[in-house]
């Protein structure tokens, strides 16, 4: 696929934003401010670093997304629709009955994706082991696990991160939606993470720090992965939970909650100025 | 139901013998790792520092590419089965069933079964038959775990040879399957000839009266309580089911149809477990009396196998005195 620009990939970013605003109001239940947040992580990864083909989702050589935190899926769902592995119009069965979208991601109900997840804490250890057969069939795709901050809660991804540091799994990148809440609250209230980028750095990791909002940070991050050879890398991604939304951003009673009607409305009003000032720098 | 369902197949002449030869089922896991290795480049096995008592260290020496130490961390070895599997490898998860499925059972059902990834998850250490360990490593409980997860074959052999052929039949087998084995040496049952395919009830013991249903070792209990009972004039009939899902519902009722009554056998909880299994196939199809011989909802202890074995009753003794229980209530109403 053709890369995006950094100044195409705001726009993208900003459909996709839209997408999940429309498919929360249509399934009325699912998670708002954790999707809207990594939008523009998702726009990047599939619009300017994955290698990646939506009419060959098989591909043996592609990188693979595993998404660990599947609560976010509605992102996820979006950005693989713009990508072209369905059709945009399917984004409105989200969570109903016969759909392949479902309320966290299932690998076996659509294309594309490369894995099931929910339960916090699995998908990072599924990505560790589809690293571990890329290196033994010395496939040349990149795996790029994503997980959420409150999710560093199970002890489950503290065991996969030793274990990737152990196995100098260099075709692994992790990306940490470090947006600091989780459905009870703020991160370092529930269950204080910090200092993160030390703890990975502790277990192995090489560790980049970026702005999950910030296009060229996060390429670059990527980028910088590849050139890492004796470890796996960490890009902590720091993101505002409901980013692009006034509303909805940094409040983390948006985690879990879909908006009703009028909040759709006022959040696809905020998103569409937003769209039409990004228009207006380009020009 | 046809009458060929429950044609016997052939077992060891040397039933009850003083001789017959004894090994641990484990081995025969450990000897199909090696002889997959060697035939599968996909074959990889994991283990959480338990190489040498779940037998897989012979498949370290020889695949050292292959074989992967996770360390004590059951849950991030199931799951990286599932990622290696969903790669398209066929992982061997190598473990206690007290720790996998015991521990990881989210990650069973979800990054697995749910996922449908083709793993073979190994159990072992089962049963009170694990001994002076205890009860913390005595796993009671697997079977319920893992039979309640749609998509997940499960198998029960019951001997060295039958635990090999289970391996090398999981291996070929498209999706996940949980095979449990045991400590210590048992009796060798089966022979070559025995043969063993997943879904498949094998007749051991031709009879007449009362069918013992159950599989593991301990059925070779079941199989002299039947030699001694011939000589009452009982006629028993034991019938190794050794795959308890997809469980062979066809052998089940017609063996029940045949003897009119019932009794269930294995080293697990009775509750939710083979039993239970067996219970609801009848049930559905045939009701008939039904004894259940199992781990009486408690948990192990200390102590040699077979002083275990008396104490929670699945000895020689115990499926006797439930043969001649159920055979009373024949005909009663049950």
């Amino acid at each position: 696929m053709q890369k995006l620009t950094a100044q195409e990939l705001q726009l993208k970013a900003n459909d996709i934003r839209q997408d999940i605003i429309e498919m929360l109001l249509e399934a009325k239940s699912g998670h708002s401010a954790g999707p809207l947040g990594m939008a523009d992580v998702f726009a990047t990864l599939y619009f300017n670093i994955l290698k990646h083909d939506p009419q060959n989702p098989t591909w043996v050589d592609r990188d693979k997304l595993v998404l660990s935190c599947g609560h976010i899926c509605p992102v996820l769902y979006a950005t693989m629709a713009e990508a072209g592995y369905f059709p945009k119009e399917e984004l409105k069965t989200l969570r109903k009955l016969g759909t392949r979208l479902h309320g966290h991601p299932h690998n076996l109900a659509l294309p594309g994706l490369e894995n099931s997840s929910g339960p916090l804490g699995q998908g990072l250890s599924q990505a560790v082991g589809m690293a571990l057969a890329s290196r033994l069939d010395r496939t040349t795709g990149r795996i790029y696990a994503i997980c959420s901050d409150g999710e560093q809660d199970e002890g489950q991804i503290w065991e996969a991160l030793m274990f990737a540091g152990k196995n100098k799994l260099h075709n692994l990148t992790v990306i940490l939606d470090r947006n600091n809440i989780q459905i009870d609250g703020y991160t370092e209230d529930i269950m204080p993470l910090e200092p993160l980028k030390d703890k990975y750095e502790a277990f192995n990791f090489h560790v980049i720090e970026v702005d999950g909002h910030n296009y060229q940070q996060i390429i670059d991050a990527c980028n910088e992965a590849l050139a890492i050879y004796e470890k796996p890398t960490m890009i902590i991604a720091h993101t505002i939970p409901g980013k692009g939304v006034g509303f909805m951003e940094y409040d983390y009673k948006w985690h879990g909650t879909p908006p009703n009607k009028e909040q759709a409305n006022q959040a696809l009003n905020d998103l569409r100025t937003l769209r039409g000032r990004i228009q207006g720098e380009h020009q | 139901m046809s009458q060929t369902n429950l044609e016997p197949v052939k077992i060891s002449e040397k039933i009850g013998a003083v001789d017959i030869e004894q090994k641990p089922t484990r081995d025969g896991y450990g000897e199909a790792l090696v002889e997959l290795g060697e035939k599968n480049p996909n074959v990889v096995v994991l283990t959480g520092d338990l190489s040498e008592s779940t037998r897989a260290q012979a498949f370290q020496k020889k695949f050292p590419e292959r074989f992967f130490e996770i360390g004590v961390a059951e849950q991030n070895m199931m799951g990286i089965a599932a990622g290696l599997a969903l790669a398209g490898k066929i992982p061997f998860v190598s473990s206690y069933a007290t720790f996998s499925p015991g521990r990881n059972w989210d990650q069973l059902r979800v990054s697995v079964a749910y996922s449908q990834a083709n793993v073979k998850i190994a159990g072992a250490h089962t049963g009170v038959s694990v001994g002076p360990d205890g009860a913390t490593h005595q796993a009671l409980e697997d079977i319920a775990i893992t039979r309640v997860l749609p998509g997940l074959v499960v198998l029960v052999p019951c001997d060295y040879l039958q635990t090999k052929q289970a391996t090398l039949a999981a291996a070929a087998f498209k999706g996940p399957v949980y095979f449990r084995f045991t400590r210590e040496k048992t009796p060798m049952m089966t022979t070559p000839e025995t043969g063993f395919e997943i879904g498949k009830a094998q007749v051991f013991r031709e009879g007449s009266d009362v069918v013992v249903i159950g599989s593991g070792p301990v059925l070779y209990n079941a199989l002299l309580a039947a030699t001694e009972l011939e000589k009452q004039g009982i006629s028993v009939m034991v019938l190794n089911n050794h795959t308890i899902k997809p469980i062979d519902s066809e052998s089940i009722v017609a063996a029940a149809k045949k003897c009119g009554a019932v009794v269930t056998l294995e080293e697990h909880q009775i509750n939710a477990g083979a039993g239970s299994a067996v219970c609801e196939v009848l049930s559905k199809n045939f009701p008939v009396p039904v004894e259940m011989v199992g781990m009486p909802d408690s948990f192990g202890e200390s102590g040699e196998p077979t002083q275990l074995l008396q104490k929670f009753g699945m000895d020689q003794a115990a499926i006797k005195a439930a043969i001649l229980k159920v055979i009373q209530r024949k005909g009663k109403n049950g």
